[in-house]
């Protein structure tokens, strides 16, 4: 099976995370990049896939240079090669814009299945598999904590609020996957060592036939008009069990009319 | 006014609350629309009236459920396209938010999700949706410049109020395409969670961590839970152990809620947990380590071993509903 796997770096959720007072955009600077925590599920999914029923894991990522790190990452763990799509002009795109970049990147490489994470730790919009699937015309199975396939066709739980639901489609298709799937393996050495000769293909927008103005920013369809740092919490009132916690828990709630 | 058209969720036959939240959003910015699939409409519309809708637009057929997402983009693309609404809302479940996805791209419109409250621009009077990113750190002031807005409203971001609305109903007759049609809904499995409110749209929530020690003790939280009337949580501690399924996770890789009162057990508070709490109104802890990040939040903490505050603390409020 020929499987795609989407992975982003994002900024580091345990760094302080900041937005750019010139034009409101991630301040890429402020924070470790480390690579979205999901895809290394999908990534874990991708290469049990291609453990079970032959092929190739080929990783794409868009986002700028050090990205990098991220690719690598996914190739140590495993992976066989990697596209980047890099180019100034990206930075800002909305999920509209990154989904139609990622969409000609796939229409390039070809694929059974594209796999990607549920959502990014970033932007948490949970919206790219979908929009994906909207422009390749392909069915959606998002949302996966199971998935099984014959190489024709797939089936996933697909989770919910009340459990999950069983789903099928016919391959090609798009899967994102949530952290119940699998547990990633970690990169070995030799995974790591390896990963320094696999083939990463850079590509910019010109070489996907995509012009400066179809990209980034300014040709997003939604915009940050202003933002602000949320005040920190008020202190709290803290007390120490001495026998009557839970009486004193009862009181609060009931001066703050819970019970 | 123009229209706007809010996406219900419901079973069936009750609307689900985080609709009439929107329908209170929406009213402040033009006539709510609600778009119905499946069956249960009739039923539905007095509660849809109550919270203002002007008009309930029905698609009873069954393809809307049979098949994941795409035939209620496909839907609503075409009630954007008849009806030219200012804008378009659905809750930011996962589902409403992959539904604002396809539609986004079948429109070109622009999709904020995640929104907790919208005003209107002052110069331009176009639509301004509110964001609390980065686990709630930042609050940021977003707007849709291509397209129709299509919002994803956070459940519990909005208080619902009764505005009576005529709430007539017009059928739509719309037959979905076969490319809508291809990621086909084969079974549903229905997790064992009582009477419980469901989690992103609790008023309380009550979640237990690494502190519990076991699943066998999810039994405490799930009885404070239920003196409370409240949904249950859990820390990703949790769910990794297989202590708690893995649906009711709140944090980063989980759920985000902001119900009117959070009550942490057992949890440390890790940022991973806090992002996806920290918005809640009210936040209640008990743990046993005073330098626990979580007391950070906390509006009133209890240090303490949770398996002697807890009970106690179910005790006190049995005692408070008796007397």
């Amino acid at each position: 099976m020929n499987i795609v796997v989407l992975v982003k770096q994002v900024p580091d959720t345990w760094s302080e995370r900041k937005l750019r007072a010139s034009d409101s955009t991630l301040d890429r600077d402020a924070a470790d990049a480390v690579i979205n925590e999901l895809d290394e599920y999908a990534i874990e999914e991708g290469l049990r896939l291609v453990e079970a029923h032959g092929g190739e894991v080929t990783i794409i990522s868009m986002g700028p240079e050090k990205a990098t790190d991220a690719i690598r990452k996914a190739l140590s763990m495993g992976a066989d090669k990697a596209v980047h799509v890099t180019d100034e002009a990206l930075r800002g795109s909305d999920g509209l814009v990154t989904s139609a970049v990622l969409a000609k990147v796939l229409g390039r490489t070809g694929f059974d299945l594209v796999i990607l994470g549920s959502e990014s730790t970033d932007a948490r919009m949970g919206t790219l598999a979908a929009m994906l699937a909207e422009r390749l015309r392909l069915p959606q199975m998002s949302f996966a904590s199971k998935l099984e396939t014959d190489g024709s066709k797939i089936s996933i739980h697909r989770q919910a609020d009340y459990g999950y639901d069983t789903a099928e489609a016919a391959l090609p298709a798009v899967v994102s996957v949530v952290e119940k799937i699998n547990e990633p393996r970690y990169p070995s050495f030799k995974g790591i060592m390896a990963a320094k000769k696999k083939p990463v293909e850079t590509l910019s927008l010109a070489d996907l036939g995509l012009a400066a103005d179809e990209a980034g920013l300014s040709a997003s369809a939604t915009e940050v008009i202003s933002f602000a740092n949320r005040p920190p919490r008020a202190a709290g009132t803290i007390v120490t069990d001495d026998g009557d916690g839970g009486v004193k828990a009862a009181e609060f709630l009931a001066a703050r009319k819970f019970i | 006014m123009a229209e706007i058209l809010v996406l219900a969720e419901h079973d069936g036959e009750t609307v689900k609350k985080v609709t009439t939240e929107l329908l209170t959003l929406a009213r402040a910015h033009g006539d709510p629309a609600v778009v119905w699939t499946g069956d249960g409409a009739e039923g539905a519309r007095a509660r849809l009236g109550e919270f203002g809708a002007t008009k309930v637009y029905v698609a009873g057929s069954a393809d809307y459920s049979d098949y994941l997402v795409a035939p209620k983009a496909e839907l609503l693309a075409h009630l954007i396209a008849a009806k030219a609404p200012a804008a378009v809302l659905v809750a930011a479940t996962s589902e409403g938010r992959e539904i604002a996805g396809r539609l986004a791209v079948k429109t070109g419109s622009g999709v904020l999700t995640d929104v907790i409250g919208l005003t209107a621009d002052s110069d331009s009077g176009g639509l301004v949706g509110q964001q609390s990113i980065f686990g709630g750190a930042i609050t940021v002031q977003s707007r849709v410049r291509a397209g129709t807005p299509i919002i994803a409203v956070r459940p519990n971001a909005v208080t619902p109020e009764t505005a009576p609305g005529a709430a007539e109903i017009e059928p739509v007759s719309l037959t979905v395409s076969d490319e809508a049609k291809t990621a086909r809904v084969t079974g549903k499995v229905v997790a064992e969670r009582g009477e419980r409110p469901e989690l992103t749209e609790a008023s309380i929530v009550v979640s237990g961590g690494r502190g519990l020690g076991s699943g066998e003790h999810f039994a405490l939280i799930e009885e404070l839970a239920d003196s409370l009337g409240a949904a249950v949580g859990a820390s990703r501690a949790a769910t990794d152990a297989g202590w708690y399924p893995h649906q009711f996770q709140v944090g980063q890789t989980g759920k985000t809620v902001s119900p009117q009162l959070y009550v942490a057990i057992g949890i440390s508070g890790a940022i991973q947990h806090r992002a996806g709490m920290q918005t809640s109104k009210t936040i209640m802890v008990v743990n046993k380590d005073p330098e626990a990040p979580i007391f950070e939040l906390a509006d009133f903490g209890v240090v303490g071993d949770l398996f002697k505050v807890v009970p106690q603390l179910v005790a006190e409020i049995g005692k408070r509903a008796a007397g």
